[in-house]
């Protein structure tokens, strides 16, 4: 999804000069086209994530669209009181796009691991925030989204050359995607790991389990009405995500069910613990908190088979 | 002096005013920048308007001191007399920390550390749109604490942003003791200047001495440039003068009496009605 966006992003700044790209000092491999493009408008703010996020709000000030790219942990965490006061509070066209949600640096280590950002942008409410689940979905995702006035979080994938079957690159703010339609379980993802829920969703349909997948693809605003729509068609939902449990599209999913009173089911399956010292890949992590395919198949055979 | 109503009386009585009257503090931390907001307000600021695209930008950096920033928008005649007495009232732009909401005020501020950064930011975007404003921020020492802020000193040099000017309140306070003993910053003019910026030192208190150090930067040489304005906590006012205490107490009626005569005295106004 990087280069895409990438490439999206030189396509979008040849057309309008607004468009500046900084740079935590990350991205190589991945921005060098860009800055080859325009030199002129690439500043590589070093390693200062929290002075790149301020400067952003000060070129923001004067009408430009600063995109500020880095890895998750370092453009979301590391600076996340000058987005909430410089992009949010002052309402900014600031962009953050933070790379390797979830465990994509898996073997890079916790201090790599993007399992909170959704929750945390999430949490503010003039924070639009979008997670394609594919390269073809950033793609859109980014042209459908740049020149919007509020400020954005992009939490991207690495893998440039997956596309989601049945997605298609399809993307609008505010709604789901609906993938499969089943009427025994619904799972329910956001970002990069719909790659492993699909992988299960075709397993279970082997054993004859019809399942609907529903992609979610922005935050604020929320796809409540889609959701809500795909939770009412089904007994059981499983929500998957590459995050903490708390505060991404797991919580989003019990929110609307609780709010609507839906009678259905939810599993949540995500990161429920802290990290334990022990290092990895991140098919490694994926199974250890069982959002892999292999898992999510067992939890979903399970769940139906104590409901009935 | 291009606006020779922003004085740093009118400042100081106005900072007074609103603070007795809201019962509020942060009144020593105002009276400590009354005469560098008047330099900037009264004639360095280039702003023919609060809305000019081209207008020179100031950065309040140490927001808690608001309310002598939205005195020299008072004075400037962007906001009348009656909205000036919102500040601190439920609904009002005028916050104990400046917002954009207010005519006049370009960036949020009350977190420190963060000013710099969002005027390095607009200093190279006004580069960027070949626009010969100016930046302009006023920090308190104690953001000297803060990481962010050498993160954008080293930035504005790396990228020779010579139309970003600092100023520093060099009061030597900060919420709960003396810099001396918080986190010792002697040398401010060397640590600057080992960061590759154009630093001087000036009476704080000095208006004209501003106005000429402002005046005379090379705003082509390369260099970012810093004002160390050595300055007095409380100026003008002998009981907060240097007092810790009153970085957050308000004013009793008896302290407001005595406030108003003794910045009287110190501008040699003999009258105040």
């Amino acid at each position: 999804m990087r280069k895409t966006f990438a490439q999206t992003l030189i396509d979008l700044a040849d057309r309008d000069p607004r468009v500046l790209l900084l740079t935590g000092d990350l991205g190589f491999m991945v921005l060098e086209p860009f800055i080859e493009r325009h030199p002129d408008r690439f500043f590589n703010a070093g390693v200062a994530e929290q002075n790149m996020l301020g400067m952003a709000a000060g070129l923001a000030q004067a009408g430009f669209i600063p995109f500020c790219y880095s890895i998750v942990t370092f453009a979301a965490l590391r600076p996340y009181e000058f987005i909430r006061n410089g992009a949010i509070l002052q309402h900014l066209p600031v962009r953050v796009v933070s790379v390797g949600g979830g465990f994509e640096y898996g073997d890079a280590g916790p201090t790599h691991h993007g399992v909170e950002d959704i929750a945390i942008m999430r949490a503010q409410p003039g924070m639009m925030t979008v997670a394609p689940a594919d390269a073809a979905q950033a793609r859109t995702a980014l042209r459908a989204t740049w020149d919007m006035p509020t400020p954005i979080y992009y939490r991207l994938g690495k893998d440039d050359s997956y596309a989601l079957p049945g997605l298609d690159g399809a993307f609008a703010v505010g709604r789901a995607n609906q993938l499969r339609k089943g009427r025994d379980l619904l799972f329910v993802t956001a970002g990069a790991i719909a790659r492993e829920v699909v992988a299960a969703a075709d397993a279970l349909a082997e054993r004859g389990i019809q399942v609907s997948v529903l992609v979610v693809p922005t935050f604020n605003p929320d796809p409540a009405d889609d959701l809500a729509a795909a939770l009412a068609s089904v007994p059981l939902a499983i929500s998957v995500e590459a995050h903490y449990i708390n505060g991404g599209v797991g919580s989003l999913t019990a929110e609307i069910i609780a709010e609507r009173a839906i009678p259905t089911r939810l599993i949540r399956c995500g990161v429920r613990e802290n990290h334990d010292g022990l290092s990895g890949s991140q098919a490694y992590y994926q199974r250890k908190h069982g959002i892999a395919a292999e898992p999510l198949v067992e939890t979903a055979v399970n769940a139906l088979q104590t409901a009935s | 002096m291009d606006h020779t109503n922003v004085t740093p009386y009118a400042i100081r009585r106005i900072v007074l005013e609103q603070s007795k009257r809201a019962h509020v503090g942060h009144i020593g931390s105002s009276l400590s920048i009354a005469d560098l907001i008047a330099a900037l307000y009264g004639g360095a600021l280039r702003i023919s308007s609060p809305n000019d695209p081209d207008r020179d930008r100031f950065i309040l950096s140490k927001g808690h001191a608001a309310l002598a920033l939205y005195a020299a928008i008072y004075l400037r005649g962007w906001i009348d007399a009656e909205t000036l007495a919102t500040f601190h009232r439920d609904g009002s732009a005028l916050g104990v920390h400046p917002e954009p909401t207010l005519i006049g005020v370009d960036f949020a501020t009350g977190s420190l550390g963060m000013g710099l950064s969002m005027a390095v930011g607009a200093a190279l975007a006004a580069r960027l749109q070949q626009s010969s404003r100016r930046t302009f921020v006023l920090l308190s020492d104690a953001e000297l604490n803060e990481g962010s802020t050498w993160e954008a000193v080293m930035y504005a040099a790396q990228h020779r942003l010579s139309r970003l000017i600092a100023l520093i309140d060099l009061n030597g306070q900060q919420a709960l003791g003396y810099t001396c003993d918080v986190i010792r910053i002697d040398n401010v003019h060397e640590r600057f200047t080992a960061f590759g910026w154009d630093a001087r030192e000036v009476d704080g208190h000095d208006l004209p001495a501003i106005q000429q150090q402002i005046d005379a930067l090379d705003l082509d040489g390369g260099q970012p440039h810093v004002l160390i304005a050595r300055t007095t906590f409380g100026k003008g006012v002998s009981y907060m003068e240097n007092q810790i205490r009153w970085h957050y107490m308000p004013m009793s009626d008896s302290e407001y009496a005595q406030a108003l005569m003794e910045i009287a005295a110190l501008h040699g106004v003999t009258e105040h009605a």
